[in-house]
């Protein structure tokens, strides 16, 4: 049982490696500016896991292999004894740490330790059981205030806007779909109108949470044209699992033609 | 009471052994067993700090939630305290010192020096007294702060003025059950009190004053 | 063996049926207790699992029978999306609390503690009797959520506010149920808090003579460890509680700021912070799940020695490691929140020592591996179980690695990679554990053997199912699949669905392996064959009392120590060992 159990071990390793050496399931492209460095860190941490996990698991397989069973002989010692795994984990861990850990600062810094462009397209997303509404401020640059008592969705307010007298709400452009221009940043600001809710969008490597209370923002620029699916994942009702919107990346005139629209539409 | 002075002293009143060691290596030197003394703490006062470490836990946790609280919006609305918390505060302290009286007068007692039993039962039921006159006037804190119209809901200033009060109140009352079986036992015919159950519990309880002391500091404060 | 002189028993032994198997302040009655609670705790969280599964891979299938469980949640045996994220938290809380917390440390812990460092019983054993009972209360609690009209909580076993403290505006399964669920773990912490009070003093003070701290087994310093975290940790997670359960039922603000509109109603709240709880919450949540890996950790290492016939490589460095885990699982608990809106510098504050931690973990590994080479090793279920623990931890302690940098835990956050790590670590590395202490202690605590064979065949099917489970999720995480649906609509998962077949069909089969398990432990009760004193010739001071022990472990008479725990491997002894209380001197080695 003993040597059956080794080599099972061994299968199952090896097994486990393939769809990830095969790339089977990996992240999609990445279309935004900070994910290359995300992407990178992401195949750096793999390799040295990957590594790990197989030198760990083969290790005990030919170990459970090589003594189950063992009935002659003397007990041996590993060369080095516990002190030699102590400076083994000591120098591999410490030094996967520094590397990863300098290199996670540079990726981590770029999406939040930078304050966003100056001219960043503003946009305002906000997050509701169980859809996800945006809103552009319009010529004039502002956004209306959202007045939590006179949101009404039959009526359309997703926002809770008081356009009549709020000047700045009059032109203010709610979408359901959010639509951004490609190789421009964006602002978003994240508002939630009841629960905690969090926005994820795989190919931009973005992902953050909104929070009741907190009105945070977030910067990125995506480069590459295309749809591509908003979802929520912060656990936020029954509905959870249908909450999602669409990202439409278009070029800068596209995207103007898509505003104009919408704006006679609202 | 009709216990002589030497039955006294056979009774259990300091650090008696009842776990039977630990600590000292054993091993046979030439066959013989080497025998050392082998006395290990009664467990209850392991147990007391063990106690007292998890309730400083949970107020820490209480007053980062506090802190928190108070930094996360700009309508904090810092509620006075009632006059009456000042009262009760001399209280607690006064029966932690009635407390001490009460365990010097029984070590007394204890050790044979003086048979006069109502001495250290005066003491230790002053402190029941006053502790009990703690928790009333809190209480009556309480009430006064109803009547200007302060709820546990009303903002959250109140939320945590009655919160924190009422647990540490909680803890008191728990105090108060440990003093009244120390009372017990002291008046049993038979001395069956330890050392170690009175001290303990008067670390207890001293650790509840000094914790009501801190918690009106963290309460008056605008952190 | 050496004797002291007999000494006072610390209580008379129980007479009737009550005092004997009910309420009872025996330590190892106690110990059967919780391992008996977290036995039921963990087939009910099994059969919700197999529900949750079927459920996602074939929607629309009515699963005979479960409208019993719920007329509104599964109308036409059907589930609704509400009651797949109720069958998910209850799924969760009983697992972490119930089991997890309960069979590693509560049950083997309580049965074994006191008897290894040679005690009559813990040193409170009335609080001990208090423990399981409040515990069990609390399951009571718990599980009346899923009676109650509005259904168990959907908010999953972390309860985020401000879904879980507004109340039922935010829809089904936040009614009565999430107040049930306040209150249950409020209750469970006040147990574990009285339980973690009796190890840490029993084990500092109840040491029999001879029994220094550094020759208590590796079990007991697992057991010693954990209960200061729990201690800690579980006074943090009260608080929290009553928090909650203030801001669902009177109207209090802790969690839930101003302005919020749910459901068309604007909640009558204000001034409070979401994040708030989730920094209370993880502050218990992190050193929790160490509370539920160390005495697994403790245990595979006592039953791996006995197994290899020679002490680990150093005891005290392994000793060093588990201590420095449980320090560091403090000042992680941040890793749990890198997106979650807190300040950003915090999250590389917090990075730090979570990847620090790995180094302890990783000295230990590698302890148990280089341990193995030279050694006699012995195979029977229980060093099965101890080995395919070291297979498992590393798994699921290598992907931890990911998601403790910030960076790649913005692509990697609630995805079913997360899910994977935290399966593999707490639910099969840690079930191992108990696995493995179970096969090795039954004998000690019944007198019999469990079957050999049997035993092999659960392990083996267990073993390969289980990584035929939860490995896949790492991959589906990769590709961004979200965690907590109840359905996958969003057109990327669609392709994934054939995964999500897999490992379904594998569920299955693996749960229905554990019947193996479940048998074995009934039928060898009764007729295992007889076990004597030391079957594992084994050294530690349980193996030198009858199976099962005497009412005060030791037959009146005090154990005195002479040696350290293991001592296996020893030339010229008898047999290959010595037990910890035979005068034998050591043989220089």
């Amino acid at each position: 049982m003993g040597k059956l159990f080794g080599v099972v071990i061994a299968v199952i390793a090896i097994a486990s490696a393939v769809p990830i050496v095969m790339h089977t399931w990996d992240p999609p492209p990445n279309i935004s500016t900070h994910g290359h460095a995300i992407d990178e860190q992401l195949s750096d941490t793999m390799l040295e896991a990957g590594i790990s996990f197989l030198a760990a698991q083969l290790f005990l397989a030919f170990f459970v292999w090589k003594f189950a069973g063992r009935k002659d002989g003397a007990i041996k010692s590993f060369p080095g004894g516990a002190r030699a795994m102590v400076i083994a984990a000591l120098v591999l861990v410490g030094s996967e740490i520094l590397a990863l850990g300098v290199l996670g600062q540079k990726a981590w810094a770029s999406v939040y330790f930078s304050p966003p462009a100056a001219n960043a397209l503003l946009v305002q997303a906000q997050a509701g059981q169980f859809a996800f509404y945006f809103r552009y401020p319009g010529p004039d640059g502002k956004f209306g205030v959202i007045h939590p008592d006179k949101i009404n969705e039959g009526e359309l307010n997703f926002f809770g806007l008081d356009p009549e007298n709020d000047v700045e709400a009059r032109d203010d452009i709610v979408s359901a779909e959010l639509a951004i221009p490609s190789d421009r940043e964006v602002h978003l600001l994240m508002h939630a109108k009841d629960v905690g809710h969090s926005f994820y969008v795989r190919e931009l490597r973005i992902q953050q949470d909104f929070v009741p209370g907190l009105d945070l923002g977030l910067h990125f620029t995506a480069t590459k044209p295309g749809k591509y699916e908003i979802v929520c994942t912060q656990l936020c009702g029954l509905g959870h699992y249908n909450m999602k919107a669409y990202l439409s990346v278009l070029s800068q005139g596209d995207f103007d033609e898509w505003l104009k629209q919408k704006a006679s539409e609202q | 009471m009709a216990v002589t002075v030497d039955e006294l002293q056979q009774i259990a009143i300091d650090d008696e052994v009842s776990g039977v060691g630990g600590g000292e290596n054993l091993v046979p030197i030439a066959g013989q067993l080497i025998a050392i003394g082998d006395h290990s703490p009664e467990p209850s006062r392991t147990g007391i700090w063990v106690a007292l470490a998890a309730i400083t836990m949970t107020f820490a946790a209480f007053t980062s939630a506090l802190i928190v609280s108070q930094g996360s919006g700009p309508k904090w609305q810092h509620i006075s305290l009632p006059p009456i918390l000042y009262l009760n505060t001399l209280v607690l302290i006064a029966s932690s010192f009635t407390l001490e009286f009460a365990r010097s007068r029984v070590a007394i007692f204890a050790r044979g020096q003086n048979a006069q039993h109502s001495v250290p039962m005066a003491w230790l039921c002053a402190t029941l007294l006053l502790g009990f006159l703690f928790v009333a006037g809190q209480y009556a804190a309480w009430l006064r702060l109803k009547a200007s119209g302060l709820y546990l809901a009303t903002n959250l200033s109140s939320s945590f003025f009655y919160v924190l009060t009422a647990v540490h109140a909680l803890h008191v009352l728990g105090g108060l059950a440990a003093l009244a079986m120390v009372i017990k036992r002291f008046t049993e015919p038979v001395l069956t009190l330890r050392k170690s159950t009175l001290d303990s519990t008067s670390y207890y309880w001293h650790f509840m004053g000094i914790l009501w002391l801190y918690l009106l500091l963290v309460l008056w404060m605008k952190l | 063996m050496a004797e002291a002189t007999a000494s006072a028993q610390h209580h008379a032994p129980p007479q009737s049926f009550i005092r004997k198997y009910v309420f009872s302040v025996d330590h190892k009655v106690i110990g059967k207790q919780y391992f008996a609670l977290a036995l039921v705790a963990v087939f009910v969280g099994m059969v919700l699992s197999w529900l949750m599964r079927v459920h996602l891979v074939w929607p629309g299938f009515a699963i005979p029978g479960l409208h019993f469980l719920s007329k509104v949640g599964a109308a036409g045996n059907v589930m609704t999306p509400e009651y797949y994220l109720s069958l998910m938290t209850m799924h969760g809380t009983l697992m972490v609390f119930f089991v997890l917390t309960n069979a590693p440390f509560a049950a083997f812990g309580n049965y074994f503690l006191p008897i290894q460092i040679g005690a009559e019983d813990m040193a409170f054993p009335r609080f001990n009797m208090m423990s399981f009972w409040t515990t069990f209360v609390a399951f009571c609690v718990l599980v009346a959520a899923f009676f109650v009209k509005d259904g168990p909580p959907i908010s999953g076993w972390t309860a985020y506010a401000p879904l879980s403290a507004v109340g039922s505006d935010a829809g089904p399964g936040l009614g009565l149920g999430q107040t049930l669920w306040g209150l249950s773990i409020a209750i469970f912490c006040l147990a574990s808090l009285l339980g973690s009070l009796n190890f840490i003093a029993t084990t500092l003070d109840l040491r029999v003579k001879g029994m220094t701290l550094s020759r208590m087994p590796l079990c007991t310093w697992a057991w010693f460890i954990t209960s200061c975290i729990a201690l800690l940790a579980f006074a943090v997670l009260l608080p929290a509680c009553i928090l909650l359960v203030l801001d669902r039922t009177a109207g209090t603000s802790f969690f839930i700021p101003s302005g919020l509109v749910v459901n068309d109603n604007l909640q009558p709240h204000s001034g409070g912070s979401p994040l708030l709880w989730q920094h209370l919450f993880w502050f218990f949540g992190h050193p929790e799940v160490y509370i539920a890996i160390l005495p697994a950790m403790g245990i595979v290492s006592h039953v791996l020695i006995n197994s290899m016939r020679r002490p680990l490589l150093s005891h005290k460095v392994v000793i060093a490691c588990m201590m420095t885990i449980g320090f560091l699982s403090y000042m992680v608990w941040g890793h749990h929140m890198f997106v979650s809106g807190m300040n950003p510098f915090s999250a590389l504050v917090f990075s730090f020592p979570t990847l620090v931690i790995t180094i302890p973990a990783t000295i230990m590994t590698l302890i148990w591996l280089g341990s193995l080479y030279g050694s006699k090793l012995r195979i029977n279920t229980a060093s099965l179980y101890a080995l395919g623990f070291i297979s498992m931890f590393v798994s699921g302690g290598v992907s931890g690695f990911f998601l403790a940098q910030p960076s790649i835990d913005i692509y990697l956050h609630a995805t079913y990679f997360v899910v994977g790590h935290f399966h593999m670590v707490m639910g099969v590395a840690a079930l191992f554990g108990v696995f493995a202490g179970t096969y090795f202690w039954f004998p000690k605590m019944t007198g019999r053997m469990m079957n050999e064979s049997l035993g092999k065949l659960h392990f083996l099917l267990t073993f390969i199912g289980t990584y035929c489970i939860f490995m896949p999720f790492h991959y589906l995480g990769m590709a961004g699949n979200v965690r907590r649906y109840s359905t996958f609509v969003a057109d990327y998962l669609q392709p994934l669905m054939p995964v999500h077949r897999f490992i379904t069909i594998a569920a299955l089969v693996t749960g229905a392996a554990q019947f193996i398990f479940l048998f074995n432990l009934i039928y060898s009760r009764f007729k295992g064959a007889p076990a004597g004193d030391n079957p594992w010739e084994a050294t530690s001071l349980e193996w030198s009392t009858s199976s099962p022990p005497p009412f005060d472990n030791f037959g009146g008479k005090h154990p005195i120590v002479y040696h350290d725990p293991y001592q296996y491997g020893v030339e010229g002894s008898k047999g290959d060992y010595i037990m910890q209380t035979s005068p034998e001197p050591e043989e220089a080695k």
